[in-house]
């Protein structure tokens, strides 16, 4: 392990502002993809659940 | 190649039922159940790859002599960068078989496909703006590596724009497989953009003619962080496919059977 403290890890070197930008904003990238998709699936979802409940008032 | 998961690439084409096989998967039902299974092992291999990269990239991997501790950006830049060139051929890929075989899952992977293309794209701009700043002292400059990489986020954009202003699904995925094979000619162009032309980004990290020109726990750490996005990668797809699967087959028997649709 290179760090002896939290504040040393934080601060990387001085370039902290450039690291954490890197991989903050991937992690948010991530995190927003999957909550998208997870949106889609479920609206996809109830769409196909809607027909469902359509087709089986149909007489 | 990474996102073939469908396919049984090991049977021989020519035998009949091996034949019937291959493309048992080509039936969206078959995918949307493939697509489920494969889900939670690449979200779990993501996960692991991923703590584990991190641990070795921003922990145990030591400060670089020339570059001090700005090159860890490494393990998150050089990963997106392979990603996006990557998701881009597997797209052109399942794009092309779709135009080829006529085969409707085939055109709906590749659409999966694109908008995380587009994301690790995007991100390995985003991280090498950040990692330029430091090192070069611009965000951005117009040299062959990074213009080609900015092109291909716009072929990702223009095949997603163009399926999307096509009504008719199958003209859509005929029109977007035309765009993502033409495309397909910028790949290598990224690749070898640093061989080829005198530009300011740095050579390959990793040759496959030579030793590794870095050391081998920040490689470890590196192969690692790829492993996770690749991971990612096929999994977030396949979740997107059975979205797209479940939009575009909403009226056929078997979506309409699906226990998560009865409930």
């Amino acid at each position: 392990m290179n760090w002896s403290s939290l504040g040393e890890f934080v601060e990387m070197g001085g370039y902290g502002l450039y690291v954490w930008g890197s991989f903050l904003m991937a992690a948010a990238a991530l995190a927003w993809e999957w909550l998208m998709l997870a949106q889609r699936h479920a609206r996809a979802l109830d769409n196909a659940r809607e027909q469902a409940w359509l087709r089986g008032r149909r007489p | 190649m990474s996102v073939h998961v469908p396919i049984d690439v090991g049977v021989a084409l020519d035998a009949p039922e091996a034949r019937s096989r291959w493309l048992r998967f080509a039936a969206p039902s078959a995918s949307y159940e493939l697509a489920a299974r494969l889900q939670p092992w690449c979200w779990g291999a993501a996960l692991l790859f991923g703590l584990a990269g991190l641990v070795v990239g921003l922990g145990i991997a030591p400060t670089d002599f020339q570059q001090g501790d700005a090159y860890r950006i490494v393990f998150i830049h050089v990963p997106a960068a392979w990603m996006s060139m990557l998701i881009y051929v597997a797209m052109a890929f399942w794009a092309g078989l779709g135009l080829v075989l006529n085969t409707r899952a085939s055109s709906m992977m590749a659409s999966a496909l694109a908008p995380t293309g587009a994301l690790m794209t995007v991100l390995a701009l985003w991280t090498g703006a950040l990692w330029g700043k430091p090192t070069w002292g611009a965000w951005w400059v117009w040299d062959a590596r990074l213009t080609s990489e900015l092109l291909l986020l716009f072929l990702y954009f223009g095949f997603m724009a163009l399926q999307a202003a096509i009504d008719d699904r199958r003209r859509a995925d005929r029109a977007g497989a035309v765009l993502a094979l033409v495309g397909v000619i910028n790949v290598p162009i990224i690749y070898f953009s640093v061989r080829w032309w005198n530009t300011l980004h740095q050579g390959a990290s990793v040759n496959l003619d030579r030793a590794p020109s870095m050391a081998s726990v920040m490689l470890v750490g590196m192969l690692l962080m790829t492993a996770s996005l690749w991971a990612w990668s096929i999994a977030v797809a396949l979740h997107r496919l059975r979205a797209i699967i479940l939009e575009r087959e909403v009226d056929a028997d078997w979506v309409q059977r699906l226990p998560e649709v009865q409930r």
